[in-house]
């Protein structure tokens, strides 16, 4: 039995109960015993949470934890601390493993895997098609069996559209959200940045903003169709942000995701950087317009979650010529500063529109039992403080990467612990 | 008035004064190569490497030509015999190439950038030869000196440059000097080979730079006309459908020619695809520079190498 924890003085906030306050919080056997003013609890470890914000353990509904098959890159371990010190309590991870997690024996390893050697909760997102290959459907049902929380073709998108309508209906017999990463690749194959102002001036082959909306856009039709439950993943188009909006006004279920990259950096950032590979994603950075569309749909509702994609490469993969590096930066440690000073530091969002974002929010998408601290819930806990000015180092990373384009930024606001208790062994 | 600068990375990071500099030492240097003995001491003891991770024959050449004329040691390097083939990375090959302690590395790569990237690590000079699409200022620095030797000016000039300029880092550096200098430069391709947007980012202060609808309207009245190399492989990219049909719609043939000014002169950076982007009888044509470019890259080659590695004006 677990020592039960007292979390005392802190700002509760809470939006799955409307709470934000003053209040102290008591855990017991991991789950939340009891929210009041002020509770003693003799037997209890004390926390003290003064001048701090007590909030739903945050979730990432999209990080590549590299395990198994790269873990020169990550690990399910060293994944997990990372999540942890960026102030997340529950992690979910894509499919694009090596084997890929398309059958039910992977998804058991990752599973395995994570109870072996995971301190926060990491849940599977299983491939659509076998191999990611967009071809034939994988055995979802079996995966849903073995712990999958979502299906994905993550940073493969699935081109076919009658597969992508098959995988929708079938999804709904197993309650799972499809998860696209869309990208038409619009004449754009080996792309490396967007395609504007910035990529003329570069020299670098772009990848209009239209590959992303012309997927969206087929997406929300066959959803629609379908009645699928979609999930629309690091959304960086002004234009797809739009779809999405109308899309949830005819009663599509439809739900999206942003990066802290994507409402922090443009294709601008790219050039100032002189092709520092740190800069180079998928979808890559957008423009300025693309930014401001984000900020609206995050102001406004139309985004429903802030996922970091955390995209992990060797140092040696990123030291390659702009062109020719993998996609991708870690994620994890960096979002909740970047969410606090960009966001909600600049007035674009509320502190408790923050929490939603990464905690009840990404725990209604994917049906994780999460996201809140109603007593008797499983009690995943993460304390931020909104005030602390720090640096971003990224040699201090606890990831076994170091691909990230915020080294030496100084941000104001960051997560200072979490608690995961409840551990299902 | 020394450069105050350790790289040539491109033509944008110049300024007019810098690149009025490297275009007047470069006036020198062609005396040089008038001459009998065309060689001065003014980089002896410096080492140049060559490094080449795309084919070429006349930049290579060129700056190793001009690499020898000025005394330094010149070494080629071609990604084929270099360790890249053996997965070494672009870093990797530049820190070796450090620890030998050259003076000046000329790099041509086919990726945007890796002269940016590894001269972030160099202590060398690091000259651009030429990076995928982006840039290739010694190329636009002598089509500058062979249009300023022939029109006396570069300011006011109307200057059409004609092709693939999407994939053209000949035809950005150009922009770039161009505009810098005071010209006013005329775009025209295949709508598919136009970087729509390039515009926006670049000042239009002295000159101007504009998108014409079509070929004709470009070399209408224009001074200067610079034809662009059409590469087989943007065919089968779809950008265009035949070389035939490339050759009616784009390319420059006696007629077209009539549009532009009586003393037009035509330049083109090579190699040429006769018959396709340029008529013979228009390249080999009383208008055509495009062999004195060919000269004045030695002697533009030879005063960036000179300004950048360092001799002293007394030496030369």
């Amino acid at each position: 039995m677990t020592k039960p924890t007292l979390i005392k003085n802190g700002r509760i906030i809470d939006p799955s109960q409307s709470l934000d306050a003053q209040r102290d919080l008591l855990i017991r056997e991991g789950r939340v015993a009891e929210i009041s003013e002020s509770i003693d609890a003799p037997d209890a470890e004390i926390l003290d949470a003064s001048g701090l914000i007590v909030a739903p353990g945050f979730i990432d509904l999209h990080v590549h934890f590299r395990e198994p098959g790269q873990e020169y890159k990550e690990t399910i371990e060293s994944g997990s601390r990372t999540a942890a010190a960026g102030g997340f309590t529950s992690v979910c991870c894509m499919p694009n493993t090596n084997p890929i997690n398309d059958n039910s024996s992977v998804t058991s390893f990752i599973v395995e895997r994570a109870r072996e050697s995971a301190i926060v909760n990491v849940f599977p997102i299983g491939a659509i098609t076998r191999e990611s290959k967009g071809e034939e459907l994988a055995e979802i049902g079996e995966m849903k069996k073995a712990g999958i929380v979502g299906i994905s073709d993550d940073g493969k998108p699935v081109l076919d559209s009658g597969i992508m309508r098959r995988a929708m209906e079938y999804s709904i017999d197993f309650d799972l959200p499809v998860i696209d990463h869309c990208e038409d690749c619009c004449g754009s194959k080996n792309w490396a940045m967007h395609e504007g102002e910035y990529s003329a001036l570069m020299g670098l082959k772009g990848l209009p903003g239209a590959a992303e909306d012309l997927h969206v856009s087929r997406d929300l039709l066959l959803a629609e169709m379908t009645g699928a439950r979609i999930h629309i993943a690091h959304i960086s188009t002004a234009k797809s942000v739009d779809m999405v909006r109308q899309a949830k006004a005819r009663g599509v279920r439809v739900t999206c995701e942003v990066t802290p990259h994507h409402f922090t950096l443009t294709d601008e950032d790219v050039y100032r950087s002189g092709y520092d590979t740190n800069f180079k994603m998928a979808p890559p950075l957008r423009s300025r317009a693309d930014l401001d569309a984000i900020l609206e749909g995050l102001r406004d509702g139309t985004i429903d979650a802030i996922a970091t994609d955390h995209a992990p490469h060797h140092a040696n993969e990123k030291m390659l010529e702009f062109d020719r590096a993998p996609n991708g930066i870690i994620g994890l440690e960096t979002a909740v500063s970047l969410t606090l000073d960009r966001l909600v530091h600049r007035g674009i969002i509320t502190m408790t529109r923050m929490v939603e974002l990464l905690s009840i929010n990404p725990a209604r998408i994917f049906k994780l039992d999460r996201g809140t601290l109603k007593p008797g819930s499983i009690a995943d806990v993460t304390i931020f403080d909104p005030e602390k000015m720090v640096t971003i180092d990224p040699n201090a990373s606890l990831s076994k990467s170091r691909n990230t384009p915020f080294g030496g930024w100084e941000l104001k606001g960051a997560p200072v612990r979490t608690v995961v208790q409840h551990r299902e062994r | 008035m020394p450069l105050n600068r350790k790289d040539l990375l491109g033509i944008e990071d110049l300024t007019a004064e810098e690149i009025e500099l490297i275009l007047d030492t470069a006036e020198t240097f062609r005396d040089v190569n008038a001459r009998q003995i065309k060689k001065v001491p003014t980089l002896r003891g410096k080492t140049v490497i060559n490094l080449f991770f795309e084919a070429s024959t006349r930049t290579r050449t060129s700056f190793e030509i001009a690499a020898k004329r000025l005394s330094a040691d010149a070494i080629n390097i071609s990604a084929s015999t270099s360790s890249v083939v053996k997965g070494e990375t672009l870093v990797d090959t530049a820190m070796n190439l450090q620890a030998m302690a050259p003076d000046a590395i000329v790099i041509r790569h086919s990726s945007s950038g890796a002269p940016h990237q590894i001269s972030r690590i160099l202590k060398a000079s690091v000259i651009n030869a030429g990076d995928g699409a982006h840039e290739h200022p010694t190329q636009a620095l002598l089509d500058a000196l062979t249009i300023r030797q022939n029109k006396g000016r570069i300011s006011g000039l109307r200057v059409a440059i004609v092709g693939d300029i999407l994939h053209s880092r000949v035809a950005r550096s150009n922009v770039h000097l161009l505009v810098k200098l005071g010209a006013h430069v005329v775009l025209a391709g295949p709508r598919t080979l136009l970087p729509l947007g390039l515009d926006r980012l670049i000042e239009q202060s002295p000159g101007t730079i504009t998108f014409a609808d079509n070929i004709d309207d470009a070399i209408a009245d224009a001074d200067v006309v610079m034809m662009l190399r059409i590469q087989l492989e943007r065919m089968a990219g779809g950008f265009f459908p035949s070389l035939r049909e490339y050759s009616i719609h784009y390319g420059l043939n006696r007629r077209r020619l009539q549009l532009a000014k009586p003393d037009c002169i035509v330049l083109h950076p090579g190699p040429v695809n006769r018959g396709v982007e340029i008529d013979s009888d228009v390249a080999d044509g009383p208008f055509s520079l495009i062999l004195d470019q060919v000269s004045n890259g030695v002697a533009v080659r030879m005063a960036v190498l000179y300004l950048l590695a360092g001799g002293s004006e007394s030496s030369k």
